[in-house]
């Protein structure tokens, strides 16, 4: 494998003497999905913002094309590293200016219309009030706010567990496209083993803040598919 | 010396604090407690005040009343951050913001010349001054603290987009600055037509000319509002930073939904 995208070291990350990821390791190859997959509780939303320093880790190291990210700057780190949440969270009194935010405080430009076409949207939707659209649909706009300053890398937190099946089936789409299109590097974070099976090219599971193991999907399920399911399932 | 008939007759309107624990007893609101605890702590804080007063005009020296100012200061910021007490540095904040905006506004209209420095005018004043800056610093604080956990979602996802601590809480710094200054705009709006204010009231009582009560009150009212403002934005300023890290991160403990 070449030098991967992002290489998580023996990280740790801990609030009021609970640790939340008690030394995980992980790879994320540049232009693959990768899933984190794991019960909940397990510290995957947690790793996803130690990788973009929404949280700082107590020990333990992010690196981002071999530098470490500790040794940059925050703003410029989560402007090459972009975020998707469970919730879209748009503000702004249009999705023109919902999806332009990040671009605008960065000073740099974007088009907004472009992005709408790129997430799959209707260009002419820009005037509208987020709160207006669906939740699907503001979903989408967030994965184009998050473009609009050109990451090099995509995280996204369960970003379909606040959505109808068929929502679901259209972002997964659009992460599968976005991932081919753009040859974006993702890290998708999922509790849903069937989704992991649609979305991803290769699977980080964890456990009680700890790394099991890492795996190309094709091995994943052969593996680990069982052991995974029992996990989530919480039964060990 | 009529003092003591005065303090008697108003005791007398402690039937309608009656009549408020009554309704407070119908209504099962439970607040008889808390309407007798206010009524003892006011009695006996304006006693010793007045005595205070009385033993600082006796004084004439500007020395203690700057003095009495700084506690009701230290006071004040000591009851705001007992109210927002789970917020870092609230009373250190407070304080600070409290005490600029009574001094800058104190000060400049002693410098103007629109109040003479003497105790008569600075610790009533003084005293409007801090009260008011200190409701308006507790809203401030708690809507802050308040908004940065229900709207943790927002907060988070303008940092992922790289945008600062600062430019990540400004809608919600808005609206707190917002809520602490609309109660007093609309006082100041409304002022003389829906109710006389207080000082204008009391000195109206006391046998002054109405239109040297109204200039005074003007006076009051303007700087009420200069310094209220000056507290809430201080407060805004200083305060969010206690919930955020150096590296713009939302800080551990500040818990969400």
């Amino acid at each position: 494998m070449d030098r991967p995208k992002i290489e998580v070291r023996r990280l740790r990350y801990g609030v009021g003497g609970t640790e939340i990821l008690a030394g995980v390791d992980a790879l994320v190859p540049d232009g693959d999905v990768t899933a984190i997959v794991g019960p909940s509780g397990a510290g995957k939303s947690t790793l996803l913002r130690a990788i973009n320093r929404l949280v700082e880790p107590s020990s333990g190291e992010v690196y981002l094309d071999g530098e470490a990210t500790g040794s940059l700057d925050p703003l410029e780190l989560r402007r090459r590293v972009g975020m998707v949440f469970q919730i879209p969270a748009l503000f702004g009194a249009s999705v023109e200016e919902a999806i332009l935010y990040g671009a605008r405080i960065a000073g740099r430009s974007a088009h907004a219309g472009r992005l709408l076409e790129l997430v799959g949207l209707d260009p002419s939707m820009s005037g509208r009030a987020p709160e207006t659209l669906s939740v699907g649909q503001q979903q989408r706009v967030s994965v184009a706010r998050a473009l609009a300053l050109e990451p090099e890398a995509l995280l996204l937190d369960e970003p379909t567990s606040a959505l109808d099946e068929a929502a679901r089936r259209k972002i997964e789409d659009l992460v599968r496209e976005l991932n081919a299109r753009l040859g974006l590097t993702m890290v998708f974070v999922s509790h849903d083993l069937s989704q992991v099976g649609r979305v991803a090219d290769r699977v980080v599971l964890l456990a009680e803040g700890k790394s099991v193991g890492e795996w190309e999907r094709e091995d994943f399920f052969s593996a680990a598919g069982e052991r995974a399911r029992r996990l989530i399932a919480g039964r060990h | 010396m009529e003092g003591l008939q005065t303090v008697g007759s108003a005791l007398l309107t402690l039937g309608l604090v009656a009549v408020a624990i009554a309704l407070s007893l119908y209504e099962r609101l439970d607040l008889e407690r808390e309407i007798g605890v206010a009524v003892v702590r006011s009695f006996v804080q304006l006693a010793a005040i007045g005595y205070v007063i009385n033993f600082i005009f006796g004084l004439e020296s500007i020395g203690a009343v700057a003095l009495l100012l700084a506690g009701m200061v230290l006071f004040a910021a000591w009851t705001s951050a007992r109210r927002a007490g789970d917020v870092p540095r609230a009373f250190v904040v407070v304080a600070l913001a409290v005490g600029v905006a009574a001094v800058a506004t104190l000060g400049l209209l002693l410098a103007l010349g629109v109040i003479p420095a003497t105790a008569r005018y600075l610790i009533p004043l003084g005293g409007m001054v801090i009260g008011n800056s200190m409701n308006a610093a507790s809203l401030t604080l708690t809507r802050i603290r308040d908004d940065v956990r229900e709207q943790r979602p927002k907060v988070e996802a303008a940092l992922a987009l790289g945008a600062t601590s600062r430019q990540a809480v400004s809608p919600i710094l808005k609206t707190a600055l917002q809520r602490a200054l609309i109660p007093l705009i609309d006082a100041t709006k409304t002022t003389g037509i829906i109710f006389l204010p207080g000082a204008m009231v009391g000195m109206i009582i006391a046998g002054a000319d109405p239109l040297e009560a109204v200039r005074l009150q003007i006076v009051v009212l303007y700087m009420l509002l200069g310094s209220v403002s000056i507290a809430a934005i201080l407060v805004g300023t200083l305060s969010y930073r206690s919930f955020f890290t150096p590296s713009h991160q939302i800080r551990k403990g500040v818990s969400g939904e």
